[in-house]
């Protein structure tokens, strides 16, 4: 199977924090990949890396066997074209109705008629259910329509690559199992590759092809859902079971307590 | 040892802020305009900033007209000069009140506006996310502000001054009983287009670069947290300020200092 993004032996830091340690992944192109990790762990991070937003101190990041770090502005912005990002909030334009939102990639990157953008933005609004809401304005959208409008909008250029930040984050039981559907449903129907970084365990072992964990600066463990569930690592298995102590313990770093309080 | 080395910190701190703005004055301004994309970016905002800064700006010219009326009428009157309240109603605003306090109202009114709304987008990942759909939040966002506040200002400058001098007139001229004819035509004799209406005008250009870059900057830089964003709409009403206040006394000394 091919692989559409190669992450190799990259180190990140920020300032003088390590927030990546020769860390490397594989996303395999029409896949599902699950980043999963404990908030501030940097999986937010990873995906701007991968977005050519930040750049690593070393290592590579491929995308279709071209390195994204060393590229140039211009051809850059031609590979986000072909990738896009489903941020935390939705990040839908608050001065712009849904419509125009998920019209405003095709507006800027493409030279096609109104009349075409009205039945693209229609369509794509119609895969996420939100066809009738296309003259509503952000701020009268709940959160799980934000992100599904925000979802339209990041394939209205059919990209090769989505990548979900938190899609579950926040979001009603509801809300969650439609999203976890929709994403599904997308990947499969529009041979999209997807990277879905969440801290949501059980959502996402239903829908992921393969799933990676990440834990103090290097990938825990990965493997496909069955491999993940009956993984013997210590550090996955806290992970998975949401256990409060285990190899990432509870406590912040302190002296112990009787040195603090005599 | 730690003294020194505040400062020196605080100076570089202040010299890397400085190359920031710079480089965004610079990515917003010059590099690769698209005319055809930004014009009607540039139309709209400039509704936006007009809009938003046209009411104050038209209370604010009347009443400081009034209170030029009033004040110059109850000096010059001692002389028996008070026909030459037209004039000084005139010269006062178009030379320093009108560019000055247009530019201080902007500030608070539209700058803080325009920082709030690009700090808001910072932090709700809006720009983050033009970048990722490969387009320039630079030229999609801070130009057109940019743009706009330039040419916004010295239009709201000429409004500023023209409402003053009718405030003039209603407190000098309908109140006090001022001529209106000397009002008018003294005032016509003394104005000149070039020294005064055009310094005028340079005057409020060079301020609206400087507030609209300052209140862009400091929201394309904002902590894109609530306290970072508050933090950075008081900055911009603060520097924009003290940077009106001081290149007013530079503009001034360079155009009228030499007579
Ligand atoms: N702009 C920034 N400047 C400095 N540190 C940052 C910045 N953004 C994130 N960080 C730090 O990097 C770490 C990883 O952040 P992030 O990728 O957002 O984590 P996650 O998405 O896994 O919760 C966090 O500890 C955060 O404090
Ligand atoms: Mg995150």
């Amino acid at each position: 199977m091919k692989n559409l993004v190669e992450i190799n032996n990259i180190t990140f830091r920020r300032g003088d924090r390590v927030i990546y340690d020769n860390i490397s992944m594989n996303i395999q192109a029409g896949k599902t990949t699950a980043i999963m990790g404990p908030s501030g762990i940097g999986k937010t991070t990873m995906l701007r890396l991968i977005g050519g937003q930040l750049k690593p101190d070393s290592g590579d990041i491929l995308f279709e066997g071209n390195s994204i770090p060393s590229m140039n502005r211009q051809d850059l912005f031609d590979c986000r074209k072909h990738m896009s990002m489903l941020f935390q909030s939705g990040a839908l334009f608050t001065d712009m109705n849904v419509f125009d939102n998920v019209a405003f990639p095709l507006r800027e990157h493409t030279k096609l008629s109104e009349q075409l953008i009205k039945i693209i933005v229609l369509l794509k609004l119609q895969a996420v259910g939100l066809r009738g809401a296309s003259e509503l304005f952000p701020s009268e959208l709940s959160g799980g329509m934000a992100r599904r409008a925000a979802l339209a909008r990041a394939i209205a250029l059919d990209p090769k690559l989505v990548m979900y930040d938190e899609p579950f984050a926040g979001q009603d039981p509801i809300s969650m199992g439609v999203l976890v559907k929709l994403i599904k449903e997308l990947n499969d129907a529009l041979n999209l590759t997807s990277v879905v970084v969440t801290h949501d365990v059980t959502e996402v072992l239903t829908i992921a092809d393969y799933i990676y964990i990440i834990a103090d600066k290097r990938v825990i463990g990965h493997g496909t859902s069955e491999e993940i569930r009956n993984s013997d690592s210590a550090l996955v298995q806290q992970f998975l079971n949401g256990k409060a102590d285990g190899p990432v313990p509870f406590h912040y770093p302190a002296p112990s307590l009787e040195e603090s309080l005599f | 040892m730690d003294f020194f080395a505040r400062i020196g910190r605080s100076i570089i701190d202040n010299c890397s802020t400085m190359g920031r703005a710079s480089i965004l004055f610079w990515g917003a301004m010059v590099a690769k305009p698209q005319p055809t994309k930004s014009i009607p970016l540039v139309i709209k905002q400039m509704y936006v900033v007009g809009v938003q800064s046209l009411l104050i700006i038209l209370v604010s010219g009347l009443f400081i007209g009034m209170v030029m009326g009033l004040q110059g009428y109850t000096v010059l009157v001692n002389y028996g000069a008070e026909e030459s309240l037209g004039p000084m109603v005139a010269l006062s605003l178009l030379r320093e009140l009108g560019p000055v306090v247009t530019a201080l109202l902007f500030a608070g009114r539209a700058g803080s506006a325009l920082t709030a709304e690009i700090g808001l987008m910072k932090a709700t990942e809006q720009l983050s996310s033009l970048e990722m759909m490969a387009v320039d939040p630079l030229r999609r966002v801070i130009s057109p502000r940019l743009w706009a506040g330039i040419f916004s200002m010295p239009l709201l400058a000429l409004i500023f001054s023209a409402v003053g001098i009718l405030g003039g007139h209603l407190v000098g001229v309908d109140w006090l009983g001022v001529d209106a004819g000397s009002y008018w035509s003294i005032m016509q004799a003394a104005v000149d287009f070039n020294d005064d209406v055009m310094n005028g005008v340079i005057k409020s250009i060079v301020f609206a670069v400087v507030v609209t870059w300052i209140a862009v900057f400091n929201g394309y830089d904002a902590m894109p947290t609530s306290e970072g964003i508050s933090k950075a709409t008081t900055q911009t009403v603060v520097h924009a300020s003290l940077a009106v206040l001081g290149l007013d006394f530079v503009l001034t000394a360079l155009m009228f200092g030499t007579e």
